[in-house]
């Protein structure tokens, strides 16, 4: 084993760059990935310097801990079932149907992965709440209170259901039609066909995206934040409690644990386990894709679902971009620019600040996730499986346990980073690598090794071969990895918030401040900044990866 | 510019990352000489470690032990991108996100080169390989042959002191494969590179190479002409591997004469009186007369194959033979069921050693 990791070191080391490179990336993952989530696991078993468990038998004692705990759990699963099954509908009805508007289907149905997040919330509030459109004026309810577990659970659907969506779609497109046909072939029923080959097939990716959708759910912090409402306590948002509100590091720190569990157990099981039954029944010959084990009302049927879900996707954007130009949503329809004004008056530092974090991540993120992929895929060196780990461990980790871990961590000596602009970035590199990570290593494993070998053969060193060939045949990945990671740097909020301060600030926290204090004009005007740049932002790095690889056709977001 | 290669005890196992111990031995204790300008081929069926002894001299493997030599340079050590033995892959390993003429001079832009002796030497090779006109293509715009050139201009516009193949025609169409390879070596002996040459089919092998390595499970079985293996070859997996072969127990009589099944045949041997012997006979050095022969036999299987008929006659007292008769298109064929005599050439018979 040693002899094996110490020839590993020195075909590494014919390459200085490389071999400075992986000790880089090795030491980086420790400080900014695994000692932050040491310290919050240090951190819950102390009180006062003394070491204890009398945090976690608080967790016993305090109904409102175990509420929070079982509620962030129901939540979960009911989101993630929920989730699952409009998903999935999509998915079918995109992918397997004939039915007229797909493209424009797709774009609406994944619009919500790239929204700031408390679109859905704060559209829920204009519409269901105290003063809502569609409960105030238009069915005059009095005491009807959107707060609580239906607040959150609707505003989840509509957040992480096309989440669902993406994932189970690249499931249901990987099953090939000709295995339905030949079960019909041979006398199933249509119904029959679903059940006994679409239906099995496609579990492991059920399974899946039910996984994924638990995570996030779990993890999520503004939804809660804005509906849960005070009767209805939830894992993230108490710990965050905890810590802004009184100042109760431990406790929060064991309520982080407390909702890494979970996460952490679902993406194991997703991760090894269920990821290694994903079928593949795509084979190299082109197939008509349209599914034939739907009959013609059963696909009006489906499609109208998916309409339904779409429609009101629409609406919510519709409402926060009407309500970012209404005086005072409830009262006052008139037409105003003062929202805007404000934000970009009172409010530009923090855009500018936003814009400046978001600029910086993108590249970072985006390169080293390439990197990291790269060296995953293509070099031998000792602690690989370790590296792909710790990299990608940060993805399950839900958002609230990384921000008090960087605040315990980066708060005192051996390295101060708190107040800077240094935390932030660092924070969301970190944070949104996995991603790039993962398609990375998922496009690089479809090409051929020996395209690179031949850059080598040629007299490429690892850097030359990495940047002139490996980069541009990865294309499509580097682009979702710069979309993602500039999309969540603009869109952060739940490690984020532990990290603001008043030299470095977001829009995201500026839209939870808002709407603490009730102004949702001004919360829906930042929120429609924040699309726009976004969208801007997704076109600018599409033009810069298609000019980076012109002899390629992209693969278009 | 030419240099010679040095193989010498090279040796390489992959160690299974589940069960230590449990690896693949890929090549056992390889020695081979490559005399400067040579083109050596490396034969063999897949998992006979021909290609990893390939991708070992060109630095993508490490070996377990042994070394590696270019001209008296030890190359062990030596990254592959600093060995300067340029590759032709099987799958061509074009950059697809670069022009032809990109792709071609790659590897010179890296040797930071001067912009005219850059496109001096780019559009030299480009003409040799019947190029030009393609340069600003795009790869995906080429048929396979063309890539093929691409591939083949990408690796000798380096001048590299030695050149390596994996298969590489192994992707085109009979045809094609037949012209590349008259190609290929042709531009081996202009240029008098020095060449090492993968491929596991044993026609393109004895069409191309100065001499052939034959390998089986990791080890060498031969080294030799191609006359030299076809003719001479050193063991039964040899005798087989390269072209059809028939094999005959034989036991020694005198100096000069072998005794087969009962039948005295004169060959000529070393070796003492009552010895047994195998013999190789190829189906091309046995004539089958239906008058008079060697060995009385029944036609089992006739096929008319054009320039030959290829048959399986079953001699008495001894087995199936392959028999291959030249011009069948003349002299007609014998029909399953015949009785004919099978007669082996004598100065085609060879002992096995």
């Amino acid at each position: 084993m040693l002899a094996t990791a110490r020839s590993q070191i020195r075909i590494l080391a014919r390459d200085p760059f490389l071999l400075a490179l992986v000790v880089v990336i090795f030491i980086s993952i420790l400080i900014f990935v695994v000692y932050p989530l040491a310290m919050v696991f240090i951190a819950s078993f102390q009180e006062r310097g003394e070491w204890t468990m009398a945090n976690y038998a608080l967790m016993w004692e305090r109904r409102l801990y175990r509420n929070a705990l079982w509620n962030s759990l129901s939540v979960g699963a009911l989101v993630g079932f929920v989730g699952v099954i409009i998903g999935y509908v999509a998915a079918f009805v995109l992918t397997r149907l004939n039915v007229p508007g797909k493209r424009i289907l797709h774009y609406l149905m994944i619009v919500p992965i790239i929204s700031p997040p408390f679109v859905s919330a704060v559209s829920i509030l204009f519409l269901f709440g105290l003063n809502g459109l569609i409960t105030r004026q238009v069915l005059g309810l009095q005491d009807f209170s959107i707060y609580g577990f239906h607040g959150v659970v609707w505003s989840q659907i509509f957040t992480f259901a096309p989440i669902a969506y993406l994932s189970l779609r690249g499931v249901l497109a990987s099953i090939s039609p000709t295995l339905e046909d030949a079960a019909l072939n041979i006398g199933a029923s249509r119904w029959q066909v679903f059940w006994k080959v679409t239906f099995p097939l496609s579990l492991p990716g059920v399974a899946s995206a039910f996984l994924i959708v638990f995570i996030e759910s779990m993890a999520d912090f503004g939804n809660p934040l804005v509906l849960a409402g005070a009767a209805f306590p939830m894992l993230a948002p108490q710990a965050y409690l905890e810590i802004t509100g009184s100042f109760n590091l431990a406790r929060g720190a064991m309520l982080s644990v407390i909702l890494l569990l979970p996460s952490i157990t679902a993406f194991a099981i997703q991760r090894y386990w269920i990821a290694k039954r994903q079928y593949v029944t795509v084979t190299g010959k082109p197939t008509a894709s349209t599914s034939k084990i739907v009959s013609e009302p059963v696909k009006w049927l489906l499609y109208g679902f998916v309409l339904l879900f779409a429609a009101i996707v629409l609406l919510f954007y519709s409402v926060i971009f009407i309500g970012a130009f209404t005086q005072v949503w409830g009262f006052n329809y008139a037409f105003t620019l003062n929202h805007f004004v404000y934000v970009f008056d009172v409010g530009f530092k923090t855009v500018k600040d936003t814009l400046i974090i978001a600029i910086i991540t993108t590249p970072v993120s985006g390169l080293l996730g390439m990197l990291i992929a790269f060296l995953v895929v293509r070099r031998v060196f000792p602690g690989k499986g370790a590296l792909e780990f710790g990299s990608i461990l940060s993805y399950a980790v839900p958002g609230t346990v990384v921000g008090i871990g960087y605040v315990l961590a980066f708060n005192g000596p051996p390295i101060i980073l708190t107040g800077t602009l240094a935390i932030l970035v660092l924070c969301f590199v970190f944070r949104y690598v996995p991603v790039g990570i993962q398609s990375g290593i998922a496009v690089l494993r479809q090409i051929d090794p020996s395209i690179e070998e031949a850059a080598q053969n040629l007299g490429a060193s690892a850097l030359t071969t990495f940047r002139k060939v490996t980069l541009p045949l990865i294309a499509p990945a580097f682009f979702s990895a710069l979309v993602y990671a500039f999309v969540r740097a603009m869109t952060a909020i739940s490690a984020a918030i532990f990290l603001v301060s008043a030299n470095w600030n977001l829009m995201t926290v500026q839209i939870l401040n808002q709407v603490g204090s009730g102004r949702l004009g001004v919360a829906a005007a930042y929120s429609v900044v924040v699309i726009a740049i976004v969208l801007v932002a997704v076109v600018i790095i599409n033009a810069i990866v298609v000019r980076m690889t012109k002899h390629m056709n992209m693969v278009r977001f | 510019m030419a240099e010679a290669v040095h193989i010498r005890n090279l040796d390489k196992r992959f160690e299974s990352a589940d069960a230590p111990g449990q690896g693949v031995h890929a090549v056992r204790n390889a020695n081979l000489e490559v005399a400067p300008g040579e083109l050596v081929t490396l034969l063999g069926p897949s998992g006979c470690g021909k290609t990893t002894l390939l991708r070992m001299i060109a630095g993508f493997e490490e070996p377990t032990s042994g070394d590696i030599l270019f001209g008296d340079r030890r190359m062990n050590d030596v990254a592959p991108n600093r060995r300067d033995a340029a590759m032709v892959f099987q799958s061509y390993a074009i950059f697809p996100h670069l022009s032809v003429y990109e792709n071609v001079v790659f590897g010179l832009r890296l040797k930071k080169l001067s912009r005219e002796e850059l496109s001096a030497r780019a559009n030299k090779v480009l003409a040799m390989s019947g190029l030009t006109e393609m340069a600003g293509r795009s790869p995906n715009q080429l048929s396979g042959g063309q890539q093929q050139r691409v591939a083949l201009a990408r690796a000798i516009v380096m001048e590299p002191r030695v050149l390596l193949f994996d298969e590489p025609l192994s992707n085109l169409d009979a045809k094609l494969r037949d012209q590349m390879r008259v190609e290929i070596r042709e531009l081996q002996q202009r240029l008098g590179i020095t060449a090492l040459y993968v491929t596991h089919d044993q026609v393109e092998a004895m069409s191309i190479s100065d001499r052939i390595v034959v390998m089986n499970g990791g080890v060498i079985e031969q080294i030799g002409t191609p006359r030299e293996v076809y003719a001479r070859p050193a063991t039964r997996f040899v005798a087989e591997f390269i072209g059809k072969a028939n094999f005959l127990k034989a036991s020694i009589l005198d100096a000069k004469t072998i005794d087969v099944a009962g039948v005295a045949i004169p060959y000529s041997s070393d070796a003492k009186a009552g010895e047994q012997l195998t013999l190789v006979l190829r189906p091309e050095a046995v004539a089958l007369s239906d008058q008079a022969g060697d060995f009385p036999a029944t036609v089992r299987r006739a096929m008319f194959l054009g320039n030959i008929a290829e048959y399986l006659v079953e001699v008495d007292g001894i087995g199936e033979w392959l028999v291959d008769s030249p011009n069948p298109g003349e002299s007609g064929l014998f029909q399953p069921g015949t009785r004919v005599f099978a007669s082996p050439s004598k100065s085609a018979l060879h002992a096995l050693g």
